[in-house]
């Protein structure tokens, strides 16, 4: 007869046994492996550097990807944007980012109203676009599948299959999506995949003559993204999320939203 | 405007300081509605299985019509997110490519099982009165009937008396499908990470609590309103027994959202400021004074002072009903309100008139015809369903109160 003792014994010893060989597996996972070596592993995954020190929020990105990727110049939706920040000497910060400046910054007059320089204790431009996020929230909630991830990092919308319901745009932290005026669907910065795919930059990198933004493969030792990545403080946005975004900022500060 | 430079949501937001580019009120008036009747649906059926199962019998009078309203309500519940997708002749690319990781996708599969359900406990319920129908009718209604009878005629006492098991059975198993579905909706909006107003695990037990008084409420508010109409003796026993369930389940909905308030409060994250702003200046009056003092306190005085009355428990009713909307919309449109950049707000406004198909849409008139169409169903529904004939006459009524007297829960 088996006694109850006999049985729990017996119980915990199975359990033990059985997480002694899972535990294994996780170990000798390649990338687990791999990641004891180096820190990236060896699958190709796009990555973007944006240096908020050298932008002067001229907007010629903003607007080079309206044109690229076909979305209504007019309309007010933008697949990548500027934001302008004001911090003032009273504590005060001061936030605009007008039509998503694809006309640019011209002038200290966020909302019309003017800003004397002797109030200003520093200003920058931060510019955004989607973070292309490893654990992308809008890709989880799509209940169509018309949101996925490709294989190197970059998540798409399938124009032709979402049904158009918006749920990827409320989930997403950074806004990063709209409904594209034309097709009357989501719609998002793709890192240019068109572009990228065939080697050549996406069309905002092209466009800024600051060299603020970059792309790259980050698990490449040949690309700047992964020399920035690897050697320089760099930080994401809205880490809190846990959405792991790939966009890497230099030069972000904590007033950044 | 060319229609293509005016981007969706733009029409009906209004943004102030500082949101992002591409921030607007995507999930407008439709998804304030779609909750609410799917918490109407989850509420009536409740009800009518308070009788079917759990045995409360001075209910006879309203089991039926709240089982029939609740699938005239269910019918309408997904209408409001066909009006609300910019590509709604799509929405079958949901079943057909479901990812389970959505909680929108779930919806389908949770509604057709709750559907079947509905439609079944129903059959069994009117089965003796549509077998009779289809043997004495003649004609276009005649044959209506016998489609109905799924060609069974056996009204034996051993066979009604299975039919009585079943829809027990269907009816116990109509209370979990009921709280999944509406709880789930409370999970669509709970796991939406980047609107704090709604991140909280609470979110499907605040929804599913809101979704029993509301539908409680609209059975009495539509009970006493259809019998007047019909001139039919209302008796206050069944009325009176709805009044106290809704009492209790009052007070739990009321505890659920303060806990919450209170604990978004003390936990002071990081929205808190933008939060406090919206709860207590720009959404004051309506979450304040119409959706907890008016929608809630209120009537729970009216519902607990003593003698109660049919009055006031009409009166009662239509306030939770309209407190529930209140608060729906509270949610939707108040949490999409403080931006994602937790440094502005938009504003919604409903749009009324509009020459662009995709802007009235989104408008008030749909919404009206949305929120009417349960009742226009109810009435068809009538016709073909003897959905007032259980009622109590004056002196069943009395005896009703007479029983009721003597127990003490
Ligand atoms: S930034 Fe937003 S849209 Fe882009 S991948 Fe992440 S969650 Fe999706
Ligand atoms: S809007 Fe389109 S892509 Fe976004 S969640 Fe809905 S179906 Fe998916």
């Amino acid at each position: 007869m088996v006694t109850r003792r006999d049985f729990i014994k017996a119980g915990l010893l199975t359990v033990a046994g059985m997480a002694i060989p899972i535990s294994a597996l996780e170990m000798f996972k390649p990338e687990a492996m791999a990641s004891l070596v180096r820190s990236f592993s060896e699958k190709k995954r796009w990555a973007f550097v944006v240096d908020t020190n050298k932008c002067v929020g001229c907007g010629m990105c903003a607007k080079a990807c309206k044109l690229e990727n076909e979305i209504p110049f007019d309309a007010d939706v933008q697949r990548t944007w500027v934001e302008r920040y004001i911090q003032l000497k009273d504590g005060d910060v001061v936030i605009d980012s007008p039509k998503g400046a694809r006309l640019g910054f011209t002038s200290n007059d966020p909302y019309g109203h003017e800003i004397k320089d002797e109030e200003i204790t520093k200003e920058f431009f931060v510019p955004k676009l989607c973070n292309q996020c490893e654990k992308p929230s809008c890709v989880q909630v799509c209940p169509a599948g018309a949101t996925y991830k490709t294989e190197d990092g970059v998540s798409l919308v399938d124009r032709s299959w979402c049904i158009g319901c918006g749920y990827c745009i409320t989930n997403c932290p950074y806004y990063a999506r709209f409904f594209n005026p034309v097709t009357n669907t989501a719609d998002k910065c793709t890192f240019c995949y068109h572009r990228i795919t065939k080697g050549k930059n996406t069309a905002c990198i092209d466009a800024c003559a600051f060299g603020v933004r970059k792309i790259g493969y980050i698990n490449d030792p040949k690309s700047e993204v992964f020399k920035i990545i690897s050697t320089q403080r760099v930080a994401v946005l809205k880490p809190e999320y846990g959405n792991e975004p790939h966009v890497f900022y230099l030069g972000l500060d904590h007033i950044v939203r | 405007m060319d229609e293509h430079t005016l981007a969706h949501g733009a029409y009906w937001t209004v943004k102030e300081m500082f949101t992002y580019p591409n921030e607007y009120i995507y999930w407008g008036i439709h998804i304030v509605i779609y909750p609410y009747i799917t918490g109407l649906v989850a509420g009536a059926f409740v009800l009518s299985s308070l009788y079917h199962v759990f045995g409360k019998d001075e209910l006879k009078p309203v089991a039926k019509f709240s089982l029939v309203f609740s699938l005239a309500l269910l019918i309408m519940a997904p209408v409001p997110l066909l009006f609300h997708l910019t590509q709604p002749f799509r929405s079958i690319n949901i079943t057909m490519t479901p990812h389970f990781y959505s909680a929108i996708s779930a919806f389908t599969f949770i509604y057709m099982t709750y559907m079947a359900i509905v439609l079944s406990e129903i059959w069994f319920v009117f089965r003796p009165f549509i077998i009779k129908q289809a043997q004495e009718r003649s004609g276009l209604m005649g044959l209506f009937y016998k489609v109905l009878t799924l060609g069974s005629y056996d009204v034996s006492e051993k066979a009604l008396h299975l039919d009585e098991k079943i829809v027990k059975i269907l009816a116990t198993a109509g209370i979990p499908a009921a709280s999944i579905l509406h709880g789930y909706v409370g999970f669509i909006f709970g796991s939406v990470k980047t609107v704090p107003l709604w991140k909280t695990p609470l979110m499907p037990f605040i929804f599913l609590m809101s979704a029993v008084i509301s539908g409680i409420a609209i059975c009495i508010v539509t009970y006493i309103a259809g019998m007047a109409f019909k001139k039919h003796f209302i008796c206050f026993v069944p009325i009176k027994s709805m009044c106290k369930v809704l009492s209790y389940f009052l007070a739990i909905a009321f505890l659920l959202e303060g806990i919450d308030i209170v604990f978004h409060a003390y936990t002071a994250e990081e929205f808190w400021g933008i939060m406090s702003e919206l709860l207590f200046k720009r959404f004051a009056f309506k979450m304040i004074v119409i959706q907890w003092i008016c929608g809630m306190i209120l009537p729970f005085i009216l519902l607990t002072l003593p003698r109660l009355t049919m009055l006031r428990g009409f009166i009662a009713g239509s306030l939770v009903l309209m407190g529930v909307f209140t608060m729906r919309w509270d949610v939707v449109i108040g949490g999409q309100s403080m931006s994602r950049s937790f440094a502005g707000f938009l504003d919604f406004h409903l749009p009324v008139f509009s020459s662009n198909i995709e802007i009235f849409k989104e408008g008030l008139f749909p919404a009206i015809f949305l929120l009417s169409a349960p009742f226009f169903l109810l009435y068809i529904f009538n016709k073909v369903l003897p959905v007032f004939k259980d009622i109590f006459t004056e002196q069943e009524c009395a005896e009703a109160e007479d029983r009721l007297s003597q127990r003490l829960f």
